[in-house]
């Protein structure tokens, strides 16, 4: 329990097998009292186990479904067991579970908290058409939203119950899709956004791309995304 | 020119003596059968009487009726891949549905099992 609501933390993990058991571990230790679920999307290594041995809760995937796949378990599994708050928490450890309760707080006046970067805490940072793809978003979904959304790509979020029962049936399984479209899926549907400055750390494990093909097909694909689901019903 | 007209003939009873041979062995559903089928039956006489739609081609301002069949050979085509993407992402999203099921319940399992 937190602030009195009943709050599951959702790990997405595919192939972290040297950091899940850390982060669950973590999380157990800061946030006592919550419920702990992992979903293995289909790893081919021992995530299950270490997840489960670190003493979390495992929904094990037959097969690899995509973060988004992933979620819509995790807000499967809050949204039939009652859970007031469903939290997604990255398995790479780069999500500090010290700011869980602010997202919990944020959530009285909010549908959807997101554990934002750029909003004046931390120091992360990207270049080139990457940034200009997060630029862009960022202020298209902020304008939407009538309050600011500077990262609209963050893998923190919190739910409250309402956003939870959406979530439970409908969560898009593309790449891409379980961020943006999501976002823009909430807001055109009345939900209300807000978000909370975190620092992120340093991953435990993998690392980060910055390729500049690889982030100019990201700012293409996510500019597609984004036209599709304004358009979507 | 008759030369063609048996290349066609033959192809035409080819593919359709396949759907059939598909069918029998339950490897093609019902209504894919059907579709196949009437496909044949429809493609087949044009196979063996080239000159068929000739009437129909002018009329409606195609110059032969052979133009004509392969504009609407394309078109047919195109329609059928599109309906195929559409039934690929239809059955995806069922997998999925189904995988998070089986997930659900192995995890419930494994709670009882425990307690």
């Amino acid at each position: 329990m937190i602030n009195g609501k009943r709050v599951l933390i959702v790990i997405p993990a595919w192939n972290e097998q040297a950091s899940v058991a850390d982060v669950v571990r973590e999380v157990r230790g800061e946030l006592p009292g919550v419920g702990v679920l992992v979903v293995d999307d289909g790893s081919k290594d021992r995530t299950s186990d270490m997840a489960r041995d670190a003493g979390a809760t495992v929904a094990r995937l037959p097969y690899n479904l995509g973060v988004g796949g992933a979620m819509r378990l995790g807000y499967r599994y809050g949204y039939e067991h009652d859970y007031d708050v469903v939290i997604q928490v990255d398995a790479d450890g780069q999500h500090d579970p010290r700011y869980v309760p602010k997202l919990v707080d944020a959530l009285d006046d909010a549908d959807f908290v997101i554990g934002a970067r750029f909003a004046g805490e931390g120091d992360y940072t990207v270049h080139g058409p990457r940034k200009w793809a997060m630029t862009m978003l960022s202020a298209a979904l902020s304008r939407m939203n009538h309050a600011k959304l500077s990262d609209t790509t963050s893998g923190f979020r919190a739910a409250n119950r309402r956003t939870i029962e959406l979530f439970a049936f409908w969560y898009p399984v593309e790449y891409l899709g379980d961020t943006i479209e999501v976002l823009v899926r909430l807001v055109r549907n009345g939900y209300r956004l807000a978000q909370v400055p975190v620092t992120m750390r340093q991953r435990q494990a993998g690392t980060p791309s910055h390729s500049p093909v690889k982030s100019t097909v990201y700012l293409a694909r996510a500019a597609l995304i984004f036209a599709l689901s304004m358009v979507r019903k | 020119m008759v030369k063609l007209t048996i290349l066609t003939a033959i192809s035409g009873l080819a593919v359709l003596s396949i759907i059939f041979e598909l069918v029998r062995r339950r490897q093609l559903r019902e209504k894919y059968a059907i579709l196949w089928g009437l496909v044949g039956i429809v493609v087949i006489p044009l196979a063996i009487f080239p000159g068929l739609l000739n009437p129909l081609s002018r009329a409606i301002g195609v110059a032969s009726g052979v133009s004509l069949v392969l504009f609407l050979a394309v078109v047919f085509l195109l329609v059928v891949c599109i309906h195929l993407s559409w039934e690929v992402s239809r059955l995806e999203e069922e997998t999925r549905t189904l995988a998070e099921d089986l997930a659900l319940l192995r995890t419930e399992m494994r709670e009882r099992v425990g307690q």
